[in-house]
C-alpha cells in the first residue's frame, strides 16, 4: 500500500517537477538539502531523500545511486558530502556528488560513511527507478526501462503502468509493456491477464521472456492448458529466433576470422603467386605492422580516434620497407632455390622476434581501440555485432579491392601479372624482372603491415602476434590455389567460417585440427587448390 | 656370382666411410663413459654425469638431424615436421616410463599416472594399455611414427605435393599434433608432458651407470642407423632416390613410382627420428608437447643444413656443432641465441649452400667430390 | 577422392607394394599393324583448346615426325600419351588391348613407351653410367632397387648403349658436366637401353652440332623397324633426312598427312605452315 502511495507521490512529482523548477528552486537549495544528509540519523533520512527528490530530479540520481552502493561518504575536515571510489588500498577518489568535479584524493580515516537501512534502500530503489524512468531523455528512460527487466518489482512495474499511458517514444512503450508483461506473467493469478501479457512478448528474443516462458511451462497442472499452448508456441518460435541470430552471430564470428586470415593471406598470396617464394617472415612482418600502430598510438596519445588513420599509411610504410630489404638483401640471391627462400625467411623472422623483444620487452603492448570504434552494432537483446570487427571486415576487403584494382588497372599490376606467368619472357620484352620482384615483395609485405594494424584492434600485440595466424594464413593459400587472389578470399572466408562454426561443437583446439586435417585432405583431390593455375605454365 | 658382386659392391660402399664414422663414434663414446665411470670425480680427466647426459642428448639430436638429411638431402623432400615423429618416438618411452613409476607417484595410484588421478580419470584409456611392457612401448616407438609417415606421406606425395607445399603442410602437421597434445583430455599430460621418471627396465635413471648406458645405446644405435642408411642409400634405391630429388618427371617417365618410393623412404626417415625421440626422452627426463612446435622442427633442418646436407656425417656434424653452440650461447647470453640462430639460418642458405662438408669437398679433387655425389 | 575410394586404393596392394605385383602379363596386341591409336583427343587449359578432335595413327615400326607451329600441341600431345596430362574428351590405345587413358606416367613407361623430353633432362648429379642403369628395364619397385646387383649381362648391356651413344669415355662423370649435346645423347641412350616399343622423342637435335645431328639421324632410322620412333622436330633440313611420312599439325589437330613431298605440296600447310619457308 505504501509503494501505491510512493508511486502516486512519485508521478505527481514528475508532472509537477518542471513547474518546480521554474518556480525557482535554484542548485544552491538542492546542495542544501543534500548538506542535511551528511549529519542525518536514519529514521530522517527518508524525509531529506523526498525533499531531494522533489527539488534536484535528475540531477541527484548519481548522489542517490552512490549512496545505495555505499560508495557515499562525508569528508571529516570539511563534512562535506562526497562521492568516494577506493583506488586500490587505503586510497580514495573523491568526487562532488552533484556536479562530479573531482575533488582529489584521501585515504579511509578522512572519510566517514554514510549508512543506509534496508527501508532507506527501497526508498533509494524507488527514487532512481523514478528519475530514470521518467527522465526527459528517451535514451535514458530506455535504459532504466532495461535494468527493471531481470527483475520487475511490485512498485516500479506500478509505476510503468501509469508512465506507459503517456509515453510518447513508441520503442519506449513497447519495452515498458513487456515489463508489465513480464511481471503479469509471473505473479497475476487471473489466466486472461496472463494470456493477454503473453502477447506483449511476441517477436522479443530478450533471454528473460524465455526465462519467463520456461518458468510457466514449469508451472503446476493447474495452469489453464491454453496458457500453456501459446507458451510452448511462442517458446518454440523465440527459440528457433534465437538459433538463428546466433548462426548469425556465428557467421559473423567466422567472417571476421576470416577477414583476418584474409589480408595476411593476399600479403602472403602475392609474394608466392608471382615470385615462387614462401615468406616465412610474413608473420613477423604483420607484428611489425602492429608495432607501428603502438608506436604511432606513443607518439600521439591525445588523437587516439586519429592515430589508427595515420597507423594504416605508417604500417604498410614500414612493413614495405622491410620487405623490400629482406628481398634486396636475402631472397634476391636465392632465386629459383624456394626450399633455401624458406629456410633463410625463417631465420629472418626469428631475428625481427627477438628484435621486437629486445627493444619493446617480451610482453604484450596494449593497443587502444579509438572510441568510433569500440562498442557494438546492437540489432536486438541477443545479436550485435562489434564495431572493431565489423571494421576490419570492410577494412580487409577494402584491400582486398584495392590491391585487385592495383594488379588489374596500373602499369605496375601488369608486370606483376606477366612476371608471374612468364617470367623469362617478362624479362625478354623489357620487364626489370628484379625491380617487380622487389615492388611485389614490398606490396606483398605492406600488406602484412595493414594486417598488423588491423590485428592490433582484436588481439594482443606481443612478439609473438604473427605466429598465431601464419600457419592458418599458409592453408587459407594452399586451400584458395596459388596465383589466384580469389582463391584466397573465398579460401579465407571459408576456412574462417567453418573453424567457427566447428569450435561450439568440438571446441577451438580440435576445431584447427579439424580444418588442418580437411585442408591435407582436400588437397589430395585438388593438389592446386580451389581455383588452381591451368596449363602447362603450372607445371 | 651376380648376387656376390652385389653384395660385395654394397658392402664397398658401407666400408668407405663408415668404417671411420663409427670408429670415431665409438672411440669418444668409449673415452667418455670410461672417464665417467672409473676415474674419480676429482679427477683433471673426469667426465661428469652431466657431460655424458648432455653428450647423449646431441646423439639423438645427431640421428635426428641424419632422419632429416634423409629424406631433404637424399630426396629433396623438406619436412618441417621432423619433430613431431621425434616427439611421438618420445611419447612412447615416455608412457613407458610413466607405467614404470608404478604407486611410486605422488598419488601413489598403483596404476594411473599421476596427471590422470589429477583429473579425476576412473581408469586407464585404452590406448595406455601395454605400455607397462618394454617391448610393445618399443613396437609402438616404430610403429606409431612410422603409421603416421605413411598415412601422411601416402596422401602428399601421391597427389604429388612437393616443394615448398609440402614444408608447409609438415609444418601444418606438428602444429596441429602440438595443439592436439596441449590438451588435458588427449590424455598424454597435457602442458606439463610426461615427467618424473624414476627407472628404465629396473635400472634407476639418476645413477651414473644407467646415464652412461643409455649414452653408450645411442651412440650404438646412431652407428646402427648410419650403417644401416648407408646401406639403404648407396644400393640401386638409393640413386632412384637421387633421381626423384634431380628430375623427378623423368624418373617417373623410366618407369618408377616415385611417389612409392617417397613414401618408404619418408617412413624410414619417420622411424629414425622417432627412435631419436625415444633415446632422448629417459636422458632429459621429459616429453612435453613444446617438443611438436614447428620452430623445433625447423631449427633441426638448420642443423642438416650447417652441416651439409646430402651426407650422412654432414649432418651428424651440423647437429653437433650447432647444438653445442646452442648450449654455449643460452648459458652466456640467452636472448642472442635467437639472433644467432636466425643469422646462421641466412648466412647458411646465402654463403654455405652445401654447409660445411660442402666447403670441405670443395677442396677435394675432383673424382672425389664425383664419388660423393654418386654415393 | 571418396574415403571408400581412398581405402580401396590402400587395399589394392599391387599400387601400394609394387614387390606384390604379378608379373607383367598383357602383350600390345599389333595384329592391325597399328602401334598408337588416338581418336578424338581434345583437350583444353583455361578455355584455351591445345588439343583438338585429333586422330592419328602410328604403324607399328614406323618413324613418325610430327611438325607443327609452336602451340599447335605437339608437346601436350606427348604429354597426353605419356600420361602427364589428362584430356578432356578422346581415347588413346597403345596396340589395340591397351587403353593409356588413366593409367601414370610409370606405368606406361613399364608398357614400353620411352620419351625424351624437348629440354635434355638426365639425372644430373649421378654418373653417366648410373643414369643408364637408373633406365634400364628391370622390375622398378622398391625391394627390386633395394636388392638390385649389376649382373654381368646387366653391364655389357649399359657398355653396349654407352658405346651407341658415344659417351664410353665420360662413363664416370656426373651427367651434370656433360655439354648439351652429350646430355642429349645420354637421355637418347636412356630411352635406348630401356627396350621401348614406342620412342616419343622431342626435338633431338636441338643444340646439336652438324656432325651429332648427322649421327642422330642415322640412329633413329636404324632405330625405326624393330621400333617404333615418332619425332618432333623443328629442324626442317633433319626431318627431311629421317622421316618417310610427316603429319602437320595445326591449332591442336592434323592438318596434313602423307610424305614430305605430298605435304610440302599441300596448299593447306603451305598457307600456314611452310608458307614463308617457300
Amino acid at each position: 500500500m505504501k509503494a501505491y502511495w510512493y508511486g502516486i507521490a512519485a508521478l505527481c512529482l514528475a508532472l509537477w517537477w518542471p513547474a518546480a523548477v521554474a518556480q525557482g528552486e535554484t542548485a544552491a537549495d538542492v546542495r542544501a538539502i543534500a548538506a542535511e544528509l551528511s549529519g542525518a540519523s536514519l529514521p530522517k533520512m527518508p524525509g531529506i531523500l523526498e525533499r531531494l527528490e522533489a527539488a534536484g530530479g535528475e540531477q541527484v540520481v548519481p548522489l542517490a545511486r552512490a549512496l545505495l552502493e555505499g560508495d557515499l561518504y562525508v569528508l571529516e575536515a570539511s563534512d562535506a558530502l562526497v562521492i568516494g571510489r577506493s583506488t586500490g588500498g587505503d586510497g580514495f577518489a573523491l568526487e562532488d556528488p552533484l556536479d562530479g568535479t573531482a575533488l582529489g584524493e584521501y585515504t579511509k580515516a578522512d572519510l566517514k560513511k554514510l549508512r543506509v537501512n534496508n527501508r532507506v534502500r527501497v526508498q533509494l530503489r524507488g527514487m532512481l527507478a523514478r528519475l530514470t524512468l521518467l527522465a526527459k531523455d528517451p535514451a535514458v528512460r530506455e535504459r532504466a526501462v532495461r535494468n527493471m527487466l531481470e527483475r520487475p518489482d511490485a512498485d516500479s512495474v506500478q509505476l510503468l503502468r501509469d508512465a506507459v499511458v503517456n509515453e510518447s517514444n513508441a520503442g519506449v512503450a513497447e519495452l515498458q509493456w513487456l515489463v508489465i508483461a513480464l511481471y503479469d506473467i509471473e505473479h497475476s493469478e487471473d489466466p486472461s491477464v496472463r494470456l493477454q501479457a503473453l502477447g506483449h512478448l511476441d517477436g522479443r528474443v530478450e533471454p528473460e521472456v524465455r526465462n519467463a516462458l520456461q518458468a510457466l511451462l514449469a508451472e503446476g497442472a493447474d495452469t489453464p492448458p491454453q496458457l500453456r499452448r501459446q507458451a510452448q508456441t511462442m517458446l518454440s518460435a523465440l527459440e528457433s529466433k534465437i538459433a538463428f541470430y546466433e548462426f548469425l552471430e556465428t557467421l559473423f564470428f567466422g567472417l571476421s576470422l576470416g577477414s583476418v586470415l584474409l589480408l595476411i593471406a593476399t600479403g602472403l598470396a602475392i609474394t608466392f603467386g608471382v615470385m615462387g617464394v614462401i615468406n616465412m617472415a610474413h608473420g613477423e612482418l604483420i607484428m611489425l605492422g602492429a608495432y607501428t600502430t603502438y608506436v604511432v598510438q606513443l607518439l600521439m596519445p591525445d588523437h587516439i580516434g586519429l592515430s589508427i588513420l595515420v597507423a594504416i599509411p605508417a604500417a604498410f610504410i614500414v612493413s614495405a620497407l622491410v620487405g623490400v630489404l629482406i628481398e634486396r638483401g636475402v631472397i634476391r640471391f636465392l632465386h629459383g632455390r624456394p626450399l633455401e627462400t624458406l629456410l633463410a625467411t625463417f631465420g629472418i623472422s626469428l631475428v625481427l622476434q627477438q628484435a621486437v623483444r629486445t627493444i619493446f620487452s617480451p610482453l604484450n603492448r596494449q593497443v587502444s581501440t579509438p572510441d568510433w570504434m569500440s562498442g557494438s552494432l546492437e540489432f536486438n537483446a541477443v545479436f550485435s555485432l562489434t564495431y572493431n570487427r565489423l571494421y576490419v571486415l570492410l577494412f580487409a576487403i577494402a584491400v582486398f579491392v584495392v590491391l585487385q584494382l592495383i594488379l588489374k588497372k596500373t602499369p605496375l599490376g601488369l608486370q606483376v601479372r606477366a612476371v608471374s606467368q612468364n617470367r623469362s619472357m617478362a624479362r625478354s620484352l623489357g620487364i626489370r624482372t628484379e625491380w617487380v620482384d622487389a615492388m611485389t615483395f614490398g606490396l606483398g609485405s605492406g600488406i602484412a603491415g595493414l594486417a598488423g594494424v588491423a590485428l592490433s584492434q582484436l588481439t594482443n600485440v606481443g612478439p609473438n602476434l604473427g605466429q598465431a595466424y601464419i600457419i592458418d594464413s599458409f592453408m587459407v593459400v594452399v586451400f584458395g590455389g596459388v596465383g589466384n587472389l580469389w582463391g584466397t578470399l573465398v579460401g579465407g572466408f571459408t576456412l574462417g567460417v567453418a573453424n567457427k562454426f566447428l569450435e561450439p561443437a568440438t571446441g577451438a583446439v580440435l576445431a584447427k585440427i579439424l580444418v588442418l586435417v580437411f585442408i591435407i585432405l582436400f588437397i589430395q583431390k585438388w593438389p592446386r587448390g580451389l581455383f588452381p593455375q591451368k596449363g602447362r605454365a603450372a607445371e | 656370382m651376380s648376387n656376390l658382386y652385389g653384395q660385395f659392391s654394397a658392402l664397398h660402399q658401407l666400408r668407405e666411410k663408415a668404417p671411420v664414422f663409427v670408429a670415431v663414434l665409438f672411440a669418444i663414446t668409449a673415452w667418455a663413459s670410461a672417464c665417467n665411470l672409473l676415474l674419480p670425480e676429482d679427477s683433471f680427466f673426469h667426465v661428469s654425469t652431466f657431460t655424458i647426459t648432455l653428450l647423449g642428448k646431441y646423439l639423438c639430436y645427431a640421428l635426428l638431424a641424419m632422419a632429416v638429411d634423409v629424406v631433404w638431402g637424399y630426396c629433396g623432400i623438406l619436412s618441417l615436421g621432423h619433430g613431431a615423429f621425434f616427439a611421438l618416438g618420445g611419447y612412447a618411452m615416455g608412457m613407458y616410463l610413466m607405467r614404470q613409476i608404478g604407486d611410486r607417484g605422488v598419488y601413489g595410484n598403483p596404476l594411473l599416472p599421476d596427471f590422470m588421478v589429477f583429473l579425476n580419470w576412473e581408469a586407464l584409456p585404452w590406448y595406455w594399455q601395454g605400455f607397462d611392457q618394454f617391448w610393445f612401448a618399443m613396437l609402438m616407438v616404430l610403429l606409431v611414427p612410422g603409421l603416421l609417415a605413411f598415412a601422411f606421406g601416402w596422401l602428399a606425395f601421391r597427389s604429388r605435393v612437393a616443394g615448398v607445399y609440402l614444408s608447409i603442410i609438415t609444418q601444418a602437421l606438428t602444429y596441429a599434433l602440438m595443439l592436439a597434445f596441449f590438451r588435458n583430455e588427449m590424455g598424454f599430460g597435457g602442458n606439463n608432458g610426461l615427467t618424473d621418471f624414476k627407472d628404465i627396465l629396473g635400472f634407476d635413471l639418476q645413477a651414473d651407470g644407467t646415464r652412461v648406458a643409455l649414452f653408450v645405446a645411442t651412440a650404438l644405435v646412431l652407428a646402427a642407423a648410419y650403417c644401416a642408411s648407408q646401406l639403404i642409400l648407396g644400393s640401386k634405391f638409393g640413386r632412384v632416390i637421387l633421381a626423384v630429388r634431380d628430375a623427378e618427371a623423368r624418373a617417373r617417365f623410366v618407369g618408377y613410382r616415385t611417389e612409392t618410393y617417397k613414401v618408404w623412404l619418408f617412413v624410414y626417415s619417420a622411424v629414425l627420428a622417432g627412435i631419436a625421440g625415444a633415446l632422448y626422452v629417459p636422458q632429459v627426463g621429459i616429453i612435453n608437447p613444446g617438443e611438436f612446435s614447428p620452430l623445433n622442427s625447423i631449427e633441426i633442418v638448420v642443423w642438416v643444413a650447417v652441416g651439409g646436407r646430402g651426407t650422412l656425417y654432414g649432418a651428424v656434424v651440423g647437429a653437433l656443432l650447432v647444438n653445442y653452440a646452442k648450449t654455449r650461447f643460452t648459458g652466456i647470453m640467452p636472448e642472442a641465441w635467437l639472433f644467432a640462430l636466425g643469422a646462421l639460418f641466412v648466412a647458411v642458405t646465402l654463403f654455405l649452400p652445401r654447409g660445411l662438408t660442402g666447403l670441405v669437398m670443395e677442396r677435394l679433387p675432383r673424382r672425389e667430390k664425383l664419388k660423393e655425389v654418386a654415393a | 577422392m571418396s574415403v571408400r575410394g581412398a581405402f580401396g586404393e590402400l587395399a589394392n596392394r599391387d599400387q601400394l607394394w609394387p614387390f606384390l605385383m604379378p608379373a607383367r602379363g598383357a602383350r600390345v596386341d599389333v595384329s592391325k599393324q597399328v602401334l598408337l591409336y588416338i581418336e578424338d583427343l581434345s583437350v583444353s587449359f583455361d578455355g584455351f583448346k591445345a588439343i583438338n578432335n585429333l586422330n592419328l595413327y602410328i604403324n607399328d615400326g614406323e618413324l613418325r615426325c610430327l611438325i607443327g607451329a609452336n602451340g599447335a600441341g605437339k608437346t601436350t600431345l606427348m604429354d597426353i600419351i605419356t600420361g602427364k596430362t589428362h584430356p578432356d574428351t578422346g581415347a588413346v590405345y597403345f596396340g589395340q588391348n591397351i587403353d593409356l587413358l588413366g593409367r601414370s606416367e610409370a606405368e606406361i613407361a613399364e608398357l614400353g613407351i620411352g620419351r625424351k623430353f624437348q629440354k635434355p633432362t638426365v639425372f644430373e648429379a649421378q654418373t653417366v653410367y648410373a643414369n643408364l642403369e637408373l633406365s634400364m628395364r628391370a622390375e622398378k619397385g622398391i625391394m627390386a632397387s633395394l636388392g638390385s646387383r649389376l649382373t654381368g649381362e646387366k653391364r655389357d648391356r649399359i657398355d653396349q648403349v654407352l658405346a651407341t651413344i658415344g659417351l664410353s669415355d665420360e662413363r664416370a662423370l656426373a651427367a651434370g658436366a656433360l655439354s648439351h649435346g652429350q646430355k642429349q645423347w645420354l637421355e637418347i641412350g636412356m630411352l635406348l637401353i630401356a627396350d621401348p616399343r614406342l620412342l616419343l622423342v622431342d626435338e633431338p637435335v636441338a643444340g646439336m652440332t652438324a656432325q651429332e645431328t648427322e649421327r642422330t639421324a642415322e640412329l633413329l632410322t636404324s632405330l625405326a623397324g624393330e621400333r617404333t620412333v615418332v619425332v618432333v622436330e623443328h629442324d626442317m633440313e633433319f626431318v627431311r633426312s629421317i622421316a618417310r611420312t610427316v603429319t602437320v599439325l595445326h591449332q591442336g589437330s592434323v592438318l596434313a598427312e602423307g610424305t614430305m613431298e605430298q605435304v610440302q605440296n599441300d596448299p593447306k600447310v603451305i598457307e600456314v605452315y611452310l608458307g614463308d619457308e617457300h
